[in-house]
């Protein structure tokens, strides 16, 4: 190994290091006890109360919060994060495919206008999208935790982009071929999207997944928090006092919410990549 | 079988820009029509109004007794072969010829017999399961023609479906094609601009220039009787010779050169002469004097380019002459060489309208 291949490893790892240590500390110290944490404070080496620890926080009634368990925040996250990443490809696919395919006369502005959304994040609209979403009785239900999050500027652009770069003969062709535009759009272009559909719901799953405000102002009832709304409670906890503070499920919560979006994109890194850099038709 | 009828069809786009002007056509059934002319003439614009992939913005079109105008791609009943070949990239071969087939509801044992039987015809049969990213240009390009052969249509249309594929295979497939074309005896349109290939497919060639039909008809009355300027300058390869003239009231003349053996032709108007390449023989008397510059030899022929002497275009530029001689005739480079024609196999148009005057 050459010097310089050296440095630039020595400056990879550390890197890799400072990037995973917390990751680690917030893992090693989750499987400690909590007299343990109170006293010594972080930990770097895991301790002895690894099952214990995560049993009680998946699933024991109480562990974790007052009633839920993880195992049931989880699934809340799962129905979020893949409700959001299913919503938006189906949703930014199919106008996609109308501005791209369908020659009507807004076409051009009404994709600007899209476009231009990108720009605004959900926080601008949050206030309103409530308003919505209470007035139409839909709070603290999965249905509403996620429609109003599915609206996706970035996937209808990059579906625009992609469909563009689909050839006109293999439309015209179809056509011939008796294909309807459902048949098309079916048969032809999602097989085509593939990689593509299968990269923004990787993106999507851990956006999703990772959403906070939103349902954090759209859920009242426990039972319907997700894991990032119950790492939120759990610490709120611990500073309001009274018991010894549970550090260790705090992190342990932590970790369990890291898990999946982590597994996602490590499964399926491939197709990932495939899908970005992908140019053949 | 039907026959295809063209009335008066137009097609301007939305942009303005007229594409057809005015075009009547009858095509009878089993016919093999083909469209040649320079690019942007429309050729492919026509095609794809038989087709239904462009609207017709006047004028009728009818397959059989029927107008077609404003029936749907998929029930003109016609099938088409794209120059890119088209094929839908996901889908087996096998899947490529039969989409058509499923949507028209077709049941599962007689697709299955039409594609095998199409496939076995243009010997793609052991590669049905193959994606046509694992085939070569020429097998993509018989993929191609499978999927319109399993149709079973009253019409098949070709968009230059062989300018992707180089020379050797190009003259194989059209072999094919033409074989193929005459077994089924489908009516079928072809566009090119491959003249070769427009000379040996049609029965009948439409020369097109500048959306309309400059004239149509078999090949060699096309060849032998050209109608216009435009005609008798696009058929033939290689090209015709034409040579800008002055009818004297006895001879043709330009410069020094003077071509006698002609009459009746109007002595207030620019003329052009055309001579084709293989009418001219080297021969001491003859009336022209060319200054070799370029000798190619193909093999079975030559063909020797060089320039006419004593004459000049209205530029005063060399004019260019071309003769189609035996491989033996080998003349030095910028040697002269005497070149006569029976003024009976020469061609007299008038330059302004194009007409042919003799
Ligand atoms: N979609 C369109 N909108 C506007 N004008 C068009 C369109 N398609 C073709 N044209 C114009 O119509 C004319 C005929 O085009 P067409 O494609 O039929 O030519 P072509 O004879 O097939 O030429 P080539 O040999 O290059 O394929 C051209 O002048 C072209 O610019
Ligand atoms: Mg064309």
């Amino acid at each position: 190994m050459t010097r310089s291949t050296l440095i630039t490893h020595l400056i990879l790892i550390s890197g890799a290091i400072f990037m995973t240590l917390p990751v680690w500390v917030a893992f090693a110290t989750s499987t400690h006890a909590p007299e343990t944490i109170l006293r010594e404070g972080l930990q770097i080496i895991p301790g002895g109360h690894f099952f214990e620890t995560y049993n009680e926080v998946l699933f024991v009634e109480g562990g974790v919060m007052k009633k839920v368990t993880a195992t049931a925040m989880l699934k809340n996250s799962l129905i979020l994060g893949i409700g959001f990443a299913v919503g938006k490809v189906i949703i930014s696919m199919l106008a996609a495919y109308a501005i791209v395919y369908f020659r009507f006369r807004l076409a051009v502005p009404l994709f600007w206008i899209i476009f231009m959304t990108l720009l605004l994040p959900l926080e601008v609209r949050i206030i309103p999208s409530y308003k919505v979403v209470a007035d139409l009785g839909l709070l603290d239900t999965h249905t509403g935790l996620i429609i109003p999050l599915i609206a996706s500027a970035t996937g209808t652009f990059f579906f625009r982009q992609f469909f563009r770069s689909v050839p006109d003969e293999l439309l015209e062709a179809a056509r011939l071929d008796g294909a309807t535009s459902w048949g098309f759009f079916i048969d032809i272009l999602v097989p085509l999207s593939k990689t593509m559909i299968a990269a923004i719901l990787i993106i999507m799953f851990v956006v999703g997944w990772n959403q906070y405000l939103w349902p954090l102002i759209m859920t009242t009832k426990e039972e319907n928090y997700t894991l990032v709304i119950g790492i939120k409670q759990i610490y709120q906890v611990l500073n309001e006092g009274g018991e010894l503070p549970q550090f260790q499920k705090a992190f342990a919560l932590t970790i369990l919410a890291t898990l999946p979006p982590v597994l996602v994109v490590l499964i399926f890194q491939n197709w990932f990549v495939k899908g970005l850099v992908e140019s053949e038709k | 079988m039907s026959g295809v009828q063209l009335k008066s069809v137009r097609k301007t786009y939305p942009n303005g820009a007229e594409a057809i002007r005015g075009v009547d056509m009858d095509i009878k059934s089993g016919e093999m029509i083909v469209f040649v002319g320079p690019s942007g003439c429309g050729k492919s614009t026509l095609l794809r109004m038989v087709a239904g992939l462009e609207s017709i913005s006047s004028g009728d079109i009818s397959i059989g007794d029927r107008v077609i105008n404003d029936v749907s791609p998929s029930e003109r009943d016609v099938a088409m072969v794209f120059q890119n070949y088209a094929l839908y990239p996901h889908m087996s071969v096998r899947g490529n010829m039969s989409y058509g087939l499923k949507n028209r509801k077709m049941d599962k044992a007689e697709i299955d017999k039409r594609v095998n039987d199409a496939a076995t015809m243009l010997k793609i049969d052991q590669f049905l399961d193959r994606q046509p990213n694992q085939l070569s240009g020429g097998q993509r390009q018989r993929v191609a023609m499978g999927r319109a052969i399993v149709r079973d249509p009253q019409v098949f249309l070709f968009d230059e479906p062989l300018s992707n594929l180089d020379a050797k295979l190009r003259v194989q497939m059209r072999i094919e094609i033409k074989r193929l074309q005459r077994r089924m005896n489908v009516t079928s349109i072809y566009v090119t601009h491959d003249q070769t290939e427009a000379m040996t497919l049609a029965d009948r060639l439409a020369v097109i220039n500048d959306g309309r039909v400059e004239q149509m008809g078999a090949p060699m009355d096309l060849y032998n009787d050209p109608k216009t300027l435009f005609v008798a300058s696009f058929i033939g390869a290689p090209q015709i010779n034409l040579i800008p003239v002055r009818f004297d009231g006895i001879a043709l003349s330009n410069g020094n050169l003077s071509l006698p053996g002609f009459k009746d032709l109007p002595k207030d108007a620019d003329l052009v002469l055309g001579v084709r390449p293989d009418v001219l023989v080297e021969t001491p008397d003859g009336q022209f004097e060319m200054r070799v510059d370029l000798v190619e030899q193909h093999g079975g022929e030559n063909l020797v380019y060089g320039a006419l002497t004593g004459a000049t275009n209205e530029e005063g530029e060399d004019l260019e002459l071309c003769l189609k001689a035996s491989k033996e005739t080998l003349p030095e480079l910028d040697g002269k060489l005497t070149l006569g024609f029976d003024p009976a196999t020469a061609f007299v148009f008038r330059k302004d309208t194009g007409e042919r005057l003799i």
